[in-house]
């Protein structure tokens, strides 16, 4: 079914179809107070414990808008390389629900603050460009728990008017690896602008999945479904090549597609249907009479121009020009902000080349092994460098520098002070490799007289011994030109 | 000392300030004649013990550099009041005690006065007669089964009784001026974003707009001045230069332009409302001011298109009282069916018409055709003033273009009863300021108003123009406490 990485076509039959996605995201503004209140937003907190009068709608209570809040959303607009709209408007979406205190949520229908932008993506057969649609502030809802008792819901109104961002992105996506890698891009240039966190276990990051499919060729857009709320990649993806298939099932059948809003079964890996669009909510859109057009100032969004720091496309691009890294490893590691930082505080400090590798290589096995984020690496940046600088400098081998990492990951350990303890310190004094080599030619006088034949492959074999002898601190560069010398 | 009651808010600050009377004399005063006047019905909730309490309090530690030194005032029951029961005048809120304290309600609490109770209104002020109060209609002071116009009908009720030396109403399409001229008192509707709307319980938030009803138009001045503040919890709150309305409030208006705008001269307008039109231009002439033909042409779009926003806002602002959180739940089924019962339980038939108006006007399909139309009304109506505004200084109306009617006269008629507000309701589309002051009485001696519109943020000016109006008047409210056996 699928052809390859750049392609995610289904065929039946005669037909080859291909699938469109767009994706709504709700991204949480990373924000110490909410949208319209100055409550808390820590997550993890006890129910009901985060909660103002404006975020349970009392009676004459009035929202504010939060400007940080707004800050953030044009940083990310910026990050997007998107329209920024100097004015904006906040509607009202009318609903009932129980854990909606207001009876609507503040959201903006008709007047974004952002518009228009680009993502671009790396897949592996080149460049890709995603376009933004727009992006909008609103505020969360709280959450509703049913499980927790047999008689009632019970509702915890913390969440209740967090700001999020919603990101809607064109319909340009076609297959799951795209719609993963833009979560990712998406999530990277929040997390470099310090707009969103960016966690999905913590419903920061959350999509509505827009999927249709159509005839390879056509231009035409095929009927989509909208599927709801899916909080993580891995169920994005499964949830889109459960949904592409059942539509073309339904196409192949000689049946028609409903324009329906579906939900994703996790547990059964389908998808459901929600309400179609006769069933639609009317939501009432109008502009929120309690709080006036926001407007925002050439000025205002030159000063937060200023404040953006080096995302991941120009940083991917000055590791390649200036530091020679391949598109490859330079976009690996400007994925994430915190391996970027990682990566810089070392080559600050230490070789590009060595570092390079000792990340992607070491560094990162382990933190795949142990499920770590780099954030939480066992190894701090200061101390790797410490340990690259140590092979550079031909105190340690490299080989001896994959013991020494064994040894650092309990407690971080400085690996100058491994080497001092244990006595790891690399043998370059040339008279005790002398004494060394000396030693192995006198002890393997046969071995000598077959290398002297002719049998060259030996030389491997010496250098082994040497190595041995010296519990591997041998310089093999020096036991290398000795022996070749001696023999 | 009886009479206290009978005294102007002025005349009570002065006498405090010079000893000759305490809190405590006058906070009795009120509450004896609150006591004796139930059947007027004014009050939702009584605080006599603790306006009391809080009388002492003053007079044991004095401060009269406050403009309302121990002052006892009864406000509507729309304003949330800390530990104060909040109703307005809904079944839905007949539980809810509010944890805050409205910034309007704080403002004049800080300058000394004294909390007496909480005043009967219609239900989320939805209504032109005070009927439509889940605790029962108000009886008018001015004659028996008399409606004391509403929505603020329990505050214009109280001033005219005697039963509070001031009090605070809101006004969204005429709630303020409307009882204010039902019942020979004063009621001054500021600028849209004078005073916060903070805690107070919202009907239309573009509309609404909290103000003073007195007895005379300088104690209108004086808690004017004390309501009106910027107020950074309202993001519609506006900050501009406000005066000393009191301090510099001047009987000279000589050489001020007053228009008078063809368009209010409505078909089927009584005679004597008329009249008392005609009385007003001679009396502002006599004053010494211009009297200029000006023309609001949309005037006759201004009702309906009242009657899409206001509801509109009304019916998502209304969706918070769901039985969920805070105030009247019944049992149901599920959480719909509990949604339905607590809401057609709570609310009352008004409240529930303009639920289902707001709703139906902002449903997709019909937005453009209602909602959106009526905002470009909205717009026309604004420019019409801003226009006359270029000739004149302020725009003098009658107040309503009828006397107070029978209780139960108009119950069964909503339009009839929109009809009320014909001559108020421009003025809350524009966010403009207006004053009401009694201006005459009808054939069945029942107090008819004037209403004095002014420019935004120049209350100052229809204050002073009214001060001297007032002065030429000389009108007396005829109160002959019916009510008191």
């Amino acid at each position: 079914m699928i052809k390859d990485n750049s392609e995610y076509l289904i065929s039946r039959d005669s037909n080859t179809y291909e699938v469109v996605i767009g994706l709504e995201v709700h991204a949480q503004v990373t924000s110490k107070s909410k949208l319209f209140s100055s409550s808390s937003t820590t997550f993890g907190a006890e129910p009901n414990t985060q909660v103002s009068l404006v975020d349970a709608a009392f009676p004459g209570m009035l929202p504010v808008i939060n400007e940080f809040c707004v800050k953030q959303a044009i940083k990310t607009g910026i990050g997007l390389k998107a329209q920024i709209n100097k004015r904006s408007v906040f509607d009202r979406k009318n609903y009932f629900y129980a854990d909606l205190p207001q009876g609507y949520q503040i959201s903006q229908f008709k007047y974004p603050i952002v518009g228009e932008g680009t993502v671009i993506l790396d897949m592996p057969n080149g460049q890709k460009e995603v376009g933004i649609e727009r992006l909008h502030l609103e505020q969360d809802a709280g959450k509703s728990i049913h499980d927790m008792d047999p008689q009632n819901t019970l509702v915890d109104l913390n969440r209740s008017g967090v700001a999020l961002m919603e990101i809607v992105s064109k319909p340009d996506l076609r297959t799951p690896d795209e719609v993963s890698t833009y979560i990712k891009k998406l999530r990277s240039i929040m997390r470099y602008l310090g707009t969103c966190d960016g966690n999905m276990q913590e419903g920061s990051l959350r999509a509505d999945v827009n999927v249709s499919v159509r005839i390879k060729g056509s231009e035409k857009l095929g009927t989509r479904c909208e599927i709801k709320n899916v909080n993580s990649i891995k169920f994005m993806q499964m949830a889109i090549n459960y949904e592409a298939n059942r539509q073309v099932d339904l196409i192949e059948e000689g049946k028609t597609i409903n324009q329906e809003t579906r939900l994703f079964d996790i547990k059964k890996n389908e998808t459901r249907s929600m309400r179609s669009k006769e069933d639609a909510h009317d939501y009432r859109y109008f502009p929120d009479p309690d709080l006036l057009p926001l407007e925002v100032t050439d000025d205002f969004i030159k000063k937060l121009k200023a404040d953006i720091p080096e995302l991941p496309d120009d940083k991917k691009k000055r590791f390649i020009d200036k530091f020679k890294l391949s598109p490859y490893e330079a976009t690996i590691l400007v994925s994430d902000i915190d391996i970027s930082k990682y990566f810089e505080e070392i080559i600050a400090n230490s070789d590009i080349k060595l570092a390079t590798n000792w990340i992607t290589g070491e560094l990162f096995a382990v933190l795949n092994d142990k499920n770590l984020e780099i954030s939480d690496s066992p190894i701090s940046a200061k101390n790797l460098s410490k340990l690259i600088n140590l092979i550079k400098d031909g105190t340690i081998s490299g080989k001896i520098a994959k013991t020494i990492f064994e040894l650092m990951m309990d407690g971080d350990k400085d690996p100058q002070k491994i080497v001092e303890e244990k006595g790891l310190k690399q043998e370059s004094d040339p008279k005790a490799i002398e004494a060394l080599i000396d030693k192995v030619i006198t002890d393997n006088p046969e071995k000598v007289k077959e290398y002297k034949s002719g049998k060259e492959k030996l030389f491997g074999f010496f250098v082994g011994q040497a190595m041995k002898v010296s519990s591997g601190k041998a310089n093999p560069q020096l036991i290398n030109d000795m022996l070749k010398k001696k023999l | 000392m009886s009479e206290v009651t009978t005294l102007s808010l002025t005349d009570l600050v002065q006498n405090i300030k010079e000893k000759k009377l305490s809190s405590l004399e006058v906070t009795k005063g009120f509450i004896d004649r609150s006591e004796k006047s139930k059947i007027l019905n004014t009050y939702i909730t009584e605080d006599f013990s603790s306006a009391l309490e809080k009388a002492k309090s003053f007079d044991n530690k004095p401060n009269f550099d406050l403009k309302l030194p121990g002052i006892p005032i009864a406000v509507k029951d729309l304003f949330c009041t800390n530990g104060v029961k909040t109703t307005a005048g809904s079944k839905i809120l007949n539980n809810f005690i509010p944890t805050y304290e409205s910034t309007v309600t704080k403002n004049i609490w800080n300058e000394g006065a004294i909390l007496l109770g909480k005043l009967n209104c219609d239900e989320f002020a939805m209504g032109s007669s005070n009927e439509t109060s889940f605790f029962g209609n108000v009886q008018n002071p001015i004659d028996k089964n008399l409606v004391p116009g509403g929505s603020s009908g329990g505050s214009a009720a109280a001033i005219a009784g005697n039963l509070t030396p001031i009090t605070i109403g809101t006004d969204t399409g005429g709630s303020i001026r409307q009882p204010a001229s039902f019942t020979g008192t004063v009621g001054l509707k500021p600028t849209y974003g004078s005073c916060s709307r903070y805690g107070i319980v919202a009907f239309a938030s573009s509309l609404d707009q909290a103000g003073p009803i007195s007895k005379n138009v300088k104690d209108c001045a004086l808690l004017q001045e004390i309501i009106s503040t910027y107020d950074a919890k309202d993001s519609t709150s506006i900050e501009f230069k406000r005066k000393s309305y009191s301090k510099e409030l001047t009987n000279n208006i000589k050489g001020k332009k007053i228009g008078i705008p063809k368009e209010y001269r409505v078909d089927g307008m009584p005679k004597e409302i008329e009249e008392l039109w005609t009385k007003g231009i001679e009396y502002v002439k006599n004053c010494g001011a211009q009297i200029v033909d000006i023309s609001l042409p949309h005037t006759n779009y201004a009702l309906p298109a009242y009657y899409i926003v206001a509801p509109a806002e009304a019916s998502s602002n209304l969706a918070r009282y769901d039985g969920v959180k805070y105030g009247f739940r019944s049992k149901g089924e599920n959480l719909i069916d509990m949604y339905e019962k607590t809401r057609s339980e709570g609310f009352g038939s008004e409240v529930q018409r303009r639920i289902m108006i707001g709703t139906y006007v902002l449903s997709s399909g019909y937005y453009d055709a209602y909602y959106l139309k009526a905002q470009k009304v909205r717009k026309l109506i604004k420019n019409d003033f801003d226009y006359a505004y270029k000739k004149v200084d302020a725009i003098l109306t009658p107040s309503t273009p009828s006397s107070a009617f029978k209780i139960g006269e108009k119950t069964n008629d909503p339009v009839s009863m929109y009809l009320n507000d014909i001559f108020t309701v421009p003025v809350n589309l524009a966010g403009l300021p207006a004053i009401s002051i009694p201006a005459g009485l009808d054939a069945k001696g029942y107090p008819l108003g004037l209403q004095i519109i002014g420019k935004a943020f120049d209350e100052q000016n229809i204050l002073n123009i009214a001060y001297a109006m007032e002065e030429k008047i000389a009108f007396k409210n005829k109160i002959t406490d019916w009510w008191i056996k």
